[in-house]
């Protein structure tokens, strides 16, 4: 019998797709209502530094320069307090051969799915991450398929999706792109039913483990460069595995007692399925709207087991508006000489107003930057935020209105990082944990888990459960 | 010879000649079949997709057509553009980017810079 493709019944048998997508037994590693065994996973799926840099060095990925932002550093020593103003690093990410640090996911899956037999690979992503799997595809020669959320409904692309469908078809990939909807979950579903390709998901242990070599290359990297690890590494956030990736090679390099600082653009209001909102926002990626529900829920991913799990890793969680991000996309441009950006240099925004409060000795490290280029390009964006009837204007960025206004700082000192407590995000997720478990009896391994999985304690745990009201299934 | 038909063509339709490079359209979901978690103003609109690929048979624009993928793929669709460009470019520069490294100069003291004057932004 041919199965039906209706919505429903698509999406009532996606955990049977998922799984033969990927060729991973996620089942295995479940060990409670909510827990499962993270680390295992990790061992027995992905591949050691070592493999990974092997796999990577195939396709030219990785070994990309640090680079100190020697003019920003002086300008952040201007405006800072004596003493203060840490040395701003920046991982020059937009050498790799598809412009991101998601070259380095995209090599591990490509090599995984060829190495397993697969006909080819499919990513759903109106990311960086579509250039870098179709990319990172045409080297090994496999066939690739990038499913895009990339109209509204009067047709109106965004700039910098639609040059990112044109990266993914300039590097031979058969493109879809969508108009607005989390619905394309469905029609990826049904591409990997069709076609028997792998699944290239971002949160794959092999995803993961393509990221580790990021944060030990700065780890390392950093140390030969200034005498010391890295006191703070800012990470631009938005599914968790970048923080989650970059963390874990930071702790493989030795950096015990670097902080791992996420930062994501504040689109707070906005809706990110509605087809009007989604062209009033000016980032399509680094943003709170996948930052925020993949912090305090990774496992609404496109695989049973979401191998990025951000809580785990970051030790403070900040953010900055679209204005700060164009304002420090400029001044890397003009002070730097690099042109890169501008969703990747949300963490360097931040890390100007954090080397503000750090010591001069200190070394604050921006992990990535990506290429820039036609629609993704402050002018670019900018010129459509405004035909969108976005304001745009200078003035303290504190006035930012996602959607509504662009405020583009008239000093550096006018750069500002709201903190998102943590607190907050870890009861959000551990009320979300308690909910997907639908009334099953909640274990102490499950509760062990959650402390582990928000970095949390056991008493934290116990103590925001009874605050929920769900201590009582307790086994 | 057969002769081609075209009697419900309007005038002036565009004939689209087989293997040509081309972009079609369809519905995947209609609006009263979209996911229940969708919010209200994308209920109210289709879910579409478009595609290129290499036109299989001669056609005009807004027939429903067969192409094969760049991957050989066949995909059937609503023929809509021929070869469409890309639409995307850097624009013009924005006003309120233009002086931020020269202010930024300015600040360092280290290089000359043009003076700020009256009716600059900010």
């Amino acid at each position: 019998m041919i199965p039906g493709t209706s919505y429903a019944e698509v999406m009532a048998r996606r955990h049977d797709i998922m799984k033969s997508a990927v060729d991973i037994d996620y089942e295995k590693f479940e060990t409670g209502a909510i827990a499962f065994d993270y680390e295992g996973m990790m061992d027995e799926v992905g591949y050691t530094l070592e493999e990974i840099h092997a796999i990577q060095e195939e396709t030219s990925v990785g070994r990309t320069p640090l680079v100190e932002l020697r003019n920003i550093t002086e300008v952040v020593r201007r405006i800072s307090d004596p003493g203060k103003g840490a040395r701003i690093l920046v991982k020059d990410e937009s050498a790799n051969p598809s412009g991101s640090f998601k070259d380095r996911r995209a090599s591990v899956s490509v090599y995984c799915a060829k190495n397993k037999g697969y006909p080819g690979v499919i990513a759903a992503t109106s990311g960086n991450y579509g250039a870098a799997v179709a990319s990172q595809a045409a080297k090994r020669g496999v066939k690739c398929i990038i499913v895009q959320e990339t109209y509204d409904s009067k047709g109106r692309g965004q700039p910098e999706i639609i040059e990112k469908g044109r990266a993914c078809e300039a590097y031979g990939a058969e493109v879809h792109q969508l108009t607005v909807g989390p619905e394309l979950f469905y029609v990826f579903l049904r591409l990997l039913e069709e076609t028997g390709f792998f699944n290239a998901s971002l949160y794959t242990p092999f995803s993961i483990a393509g990221i580790e070599t990021l944060g030990y290359e700065v780890g390392t990297e950093t140390l030969r460069a200034t005498g010391r690890y890295p006191d703070a590494v800012i990470v631009t956030h938005a599914g968790g595995g970048n923080v989650t990736g970059t963390a874990r090679g930071l702790r493989k390099a030795g950096c015990r007692h670097t902080q791992v600082i996420a930062a994501s653009v504040d689109l707070a209001g906005l809706h990110m399925a509605s087809d009007t909102d989604f062209n009033r926002k000016s980032f399509t990626t680094g943003h709170t709207g996948f930052g925020i529900p993949f912090a305090t829920w990774p496992d609404r991913a496109d695989v049973p087991r979401n191998a990025a799990r951000p809580l785990r890793y970051m030790d403070r969680y900040v953010t900055v508006t679209q204005g700060e991000v164009f304002y420090v996309t400029e001044m890397l441009a003009k002070l730097e000489g690099m042109e890169r950006g501008p969703a990747g240099n949300t963490s360097l925004a931040a890390a100007i107003a954090i080397a503000r409060e750090m010591d001069r000795d200190q070394v604050v490290v921006v992990q990535e930057t990506e290429y820039t280029g036609a629609g993704k390009h402050p002018y670019a964006q900018l010129s459509f935020a405004r035909e969108m009837g976005v304001e745009v204007r200078r003035g303290d960025p504190r006035e930012n209105v996602p959607g509504k206004r662009i405020v583009i700082p008239e000093h550096p000192s006018q750069i500002h990082v709201k903190e998102v407590p943590l607190v907050d995000i870890r009861r959000s997720y551990i009320r979300n944990a308690l909910s997907h478990a639908k009334g099953r009896q909640i274990s102490t391994e499950d509760i062990r888990f959650l402390a582990e999985d928000t970095n949390s304690t056991v008493a934290f745990v116990e103590e925001t459960m009874r605050e929920l009201g769900g201590g009582e299934g307790r086994a | 010879m057969a002769k081609v038909l075209d009697v419900a063509r309007p005038e002036g339709a565009e004939r689209v000649r087989a293997g040509e490079y081309v972009q079609i359209h369809s519905v995947i979901l209609k609006p009263g079949e979209r996911a229940p978690q969708v919010p209200e103003d994308t209920q109210k609109v289709p879910l579409e997709l478009r595609i290129k690929g290499y036109l299989d048979h001669d056609a005009f624009l807004g027939d429903e057509v067969t192409i094969t993928t760049v991957l050989g793929r066949k995909v059937k669709g609503r023929l809509v553009a021929v070869n469409p460009p890309y639409p995307h470019s850097f624009a013009r520069p924005v006003p309120e980017l233009l002086h931020i490294g020269e202010e930024l100069w300015r600040l360092l003291g280290v290089r000359e810079v043009r003076e700020a004057r009256e009716g600059d932004e900010p």
